[in-house]
């Protein structure tokens, strides 16, 4: 057991070694394809004069050859290096690792939000099957899924904040609160503000941002639920615990639903790299400062670097997850070992 | 509890109170995140705004004009021959401090010669920090125009140039010949933190710097020992949102008390809320289409005057910048000392253009390009539009014009290497000097979209540039202007106007004509 386990393990951590090269590879060569450098992303209409460009690429290191640029970025990163963001000269690992925080917290605060409505959802079109209720849910789950998220940010601001003025329109906290950034989740440093209200100011600010996040998770996991618990509904000890004369909240819950519930976490598990993708839209919508903003900056300005250093961030992380679920997965599914 | 006692807590609590009723706070919906905070080593609007709370440099210009007035240096004296400047210096300036930094000095000569060298000499232990690229301090062709800067004692400083340069002054007003303070300097390297200058900034201004959080806000909190009139507002917050129509909403929302550039189309909204006043100002900008001399056909000047006869202004000002521009026909915008109003502005004239592309051997026309932006600029809302819609001038008189684009930094690139027949581009003026649109966007040494070098209109602006006296240099200008329309190698499109909305309970604002945004002499009611 301990053997295979060993195995399996060895096997999973050699893989990610050719997928760190691709990650790399394929960050610096999609920047390296989109035309303009970062020299040039820098110069406004005045121009550049054509031999003070070249000394600038020169001293960046842009006038190598690209597979010079890339093996050098390559010793870089095994050095332990991300380099320094060409645009505020500060490291590439400090700048993530500040905004960092805010991404965490306002994914987990979406995907909690898509479990605590999603699951029940699901788990109640399953039981009445067939009703205004399943068939209203999956409809609405099927919006949801193929919500544009943009879209969806934007009339939640117009609705909620500009016409009703219920919640606030962007940002993590109200301007008018001093808070000072000690562990980068806002909800927990604003127990540290002076000001009064901070706490309160922190968490309606995370309602909108969370709700659109939150949606699309949150449509798959009510689907997923709704079709998990069908099937399991109709298994031998679901009937048997039925005949048993137990009460139907509990052969839902105790019996039904934890069976149930295997798939939903895997799909729970592989939303965590698809709320990364819906991060980026969400923070640029909401001024959510986190790393997918910060990258969208980057783009613009071509500050390589910082999109060289953070894709390659946000893949490990995505391969890390993988590899945790991969393992659980082989923890609790011995068959997949071999 | 006794009644004294009472009476105490009550007026604790009226005292804790009052403090917070009156504790004012102003928060600015700016547009993105400085690079840094140290505008020697930028060039965008965006991070010399974030910086202007802080920082002063030796002169100014007067709040909501181009007029240079005198900031950190109390005044100056100019030699004869116009070479050599010398500036004498403010008394019992206090900088700023922060929690590594107390200053045991006010400002002085030291700190003026420690900035100035830190862009210009290599030897300088500064000079490398941060990147060291000081494209503002070269592009306004300073390490070639100084001599000499010299410490005469601690509060004058003389600058020795190695010629006459008139708009010499309204440089130092701008943003990159920001001051320094030498002993934060001198500190922070013996620290073996120098970088740290530039991320927590020292300054002289009005404000102090309390606190950045990357891509969401800055604040500052008023200087108390700031020499000048105190800021009225106690906090001020920069509250960062790229997205327009969300600084649009902050600001409705009253989260937000100015918010920076609304899109033209929601500028009618915010007219008609009651607690939103709308500012708006004429910018200090020009959008123009220019007309590469260097090729065929528009190297033959009765080509480039005929276009200028089929180019529907009035149209293209109703559709693309609907009611936000001002039609131009000067390279610079009628706010600027030394417009010439007697040029005339353009008319259609489709006859006369046909007369004209006959005698230049083109009877029945010819082919060309035309280059549109691919990005929004402050001077150009939809360049892909005006070219759509002067294709379809052209096309009256049988010119076909192929509407081309490419990123923007490529065409930038481009368009400034001349590779097209006629490019859309435009520009931003920086200091207010005429000077600062005629030589980088028409003098024979610029990189101008017209490929244009005319010797007269050259000898005219870079002559006007040694004079001291405005009047003569504003005659010299206004001949370069007719100069300029005669020889048409540019078309000129619009003047755009710059809108600034804010709550009804600000007072007191006053827009700059360079688009830099301040805060100092504002109220809130």
């Amino acid at each position: 057991m301990v053997r295979s386990m060993f195995r399996f393990l060895f096997r999973r951590i050699a893989l990610i070694v050719p997928t760190f090269i691709g990650v790399t590879f394929m960050a610096f060569l999609l920047i390296h394809l989109v035309p303009g450098d970062p020299i040039e992303a820098r110069v406004g209409e005045r121009g550049i004069a054509p031999e003070r460009l070249a000394e600038l690429r020169h001293e960046f290191g842009y006038d190598l050859p690209m597979w010079q640029q890339f093996f050098k970025y390559e010793v870089q990163i095994v050095k332990g290096d991300l380099g320094m963001s060409v645009v505020t000269q500060q490291s590439v690992w400090h700048e993530f690792i500040t905004l960092f925080p805010a991404t965490v917290e306002l994914s987990i605060a979406a995907i909690l939000f898509a479990m605590l409505i999603g699951l029940p959802m699901g788990v109640i079109a399953a039981v009445r099957r067939g009703s205004a209720f399943d068939y209203g849910l999956m409809g609405m789950s099927v919006t949801g899924a193929s919500m544009p998220i943009f879209w969806w940010g934007l009339m939640m601001i117009l609705i909620f904040s500009v016409t009703l003025g219920i919640t606030p329109v962007s940002g993590r906290i109200s301007d008018a609160f001093f808070v000072e950034p000690w562990s980068g989740f806002m909800l927990i440093d604003c127990y540290w503000s002076e000001d009064e209200g901070a706490c309160s100011s922190a968490w309606s600010h995370m309602i909108l941002p969370m709700i659109v996040l939150g949606t699309i998770p949150l449509a798959i996991i009510a689907r997923m639920t709704r079709s998990s618990m069908l099937e399991v509904l109709n298994e031998d000890y679901v009937r048997t615990a039925r005949a048993k004369g137990l009460s139907t909240p509990r052969v839902v819950i105790v019996h039904a639903l934890r069976n149930a519930l295997i798939p939903v976490v895997t799909v729970i598990g592989l939303s965590v790299s698809g709320l990364l993708g819906g991060a980026i839209l969400t923070e640029t919508i909401f001024s959510w400062p986190g790393v997918g903003h910060w990258l969208v900056e980057s783009i613009a300005r071509r500050d390589y670097p910082v999109l060289q250093g953070g894709s390659l961030l946000i893949a490990v992380l995505v391969i890390m997850v993988n590899l945790g679920v991969d393992l659980l997965y082989g923890f609790l599914n011995p068959r997949i070992r071999r | 509890m006794t009644n004294k006692a009472i009476a105490s807590a009550c007026a604790v609590a009226l005292t804790a109170f009052l403090g917070t009723a009156q504790a004012k706070t102003l928060v600015y919906c700016s547009e993105g995140s400085p690079e840094n905070f140290n505008p020697m080593i930028n060039t965008t609007g965006t991070t010399f705004d974030a910086n202007r709370p802080v920082y002063e440099q030796l002169l100014g210009f007067r709040y909501g004009s181009t007029e240079v007035e005198g900031k950190l240096a109390e005044k100056w004296d100019i030699s004869a021959d116009g070479q050599t400047f010398t500036f004498h210096l403010r008394h019992n300036v206090k900088w700023h401090s922060n929690k590594t930094f107390k200053p045991t000095r006010n400002f002085n000569a030291d700190d003026v010669i420690f900035s100035f060298e830190r862009q210009w000499k290599d030897a300088n232990p500064y000079h490398k920090v941060s990147g060291g690229g000081y494209d503002y301090f070269s592009d306004m062709d300073m390490p070639k125009l100084l001599k000499s800067i010299d410490k005469v004692d601690d509060y004058t400083v003389r600058f020795v140039l190695n010629e006459p340069n008139a708009p010499f002054l309204a440089d130092l007003a701008m943003d990159f010949a920001t001051i320094q303070s030498k002993e934060y300097a001198d500190a922070l390297l013996k620290a073996g933190h120098p970088e740290m200058i530039d991320q927590d900034p020292i300054g002289t201004g009005p404000f102090e710097f309390v606190q950045y959080v990357k891509d969401a806000t800055i604040r500052y909190k008023a200087f108390p020992a700031y020499y000048g009139s105190k800021a009225k507002v106690d906090t001020l917050v920069y509250s960062i949102n790229k997205d327009p129509s969300v600084r649009v909403a902050k600001l409705k929302a009253n989260e937000c008390q100015i918010a920076f550039g609304p899109r033209p189309a929601d500028v009618p909204g915010l007219k008609a809320d009651k607690n939103v006043n709308v500012m708006a100002q004429a910018g200090l900008n020009i959008g123009y289409i220019g007309m590469n001399t260097k090729k065929k056909p528009f190297d033959d000047v009765r080509v480039r005057r005929a276009i200028t006869m089929v180019i529907d202004q009035k149209a293209i000002l109703d559709a693309v910048y609907q009611g936000s521009g001002q039609p131009a026909k000067n390279l610079i915008p009628p706010t600027m000392w030394s417009y010439n109003d007697k040029v005339p502005g353009y008319k259609i004239d489709i006859a006369g253009a046909k007369k004209l592309l006959a005698e230049a051997g083109y009877p029945d026309g010819f082919e060309t390009d035309l280059w549109a932006m691919p990005v929004q600029r402050p001077y150009n809302p939809d360049a892909r539009r005006i070219a759509e819609l002067v294709q379809s001038d052209l096309a009256k008189v049988g010119v076909k014009a192929k509407i081309v684009s490419y990123e923007w930094g490529e065409y930038r690139k481009r368009a400034q290497a001349g590779e097209h027949q006629m490019a859309q581009l435009g520009w931003t003026g920086d200091n207010g000097d005429p000077d600062n649109f005629f030589v980088p966007l028409a003098a024979c040494s610029s990189r101008n979209t017209a490929q244009w070098c005319d010797k007269s209109f050259d000898d005219l602006v870079v002559k006007a540039a040694k004079i001291s006296s405005q009047a003569e240099r504003a005659k010299l200008y206004e001949q370069a202007q007719v100069v300029m329309h005669d020889q048409a190698p540019f078309y000129f499109l619009a003047h755009s106007v710059v809108y600034l909305p804010m709550r009804s309970s600000v007072t007191g604002y006053k827009m700059s004509p360079f688009g830099a945004h301040r805060f100092d002499m504002l109220d809130v009611k």
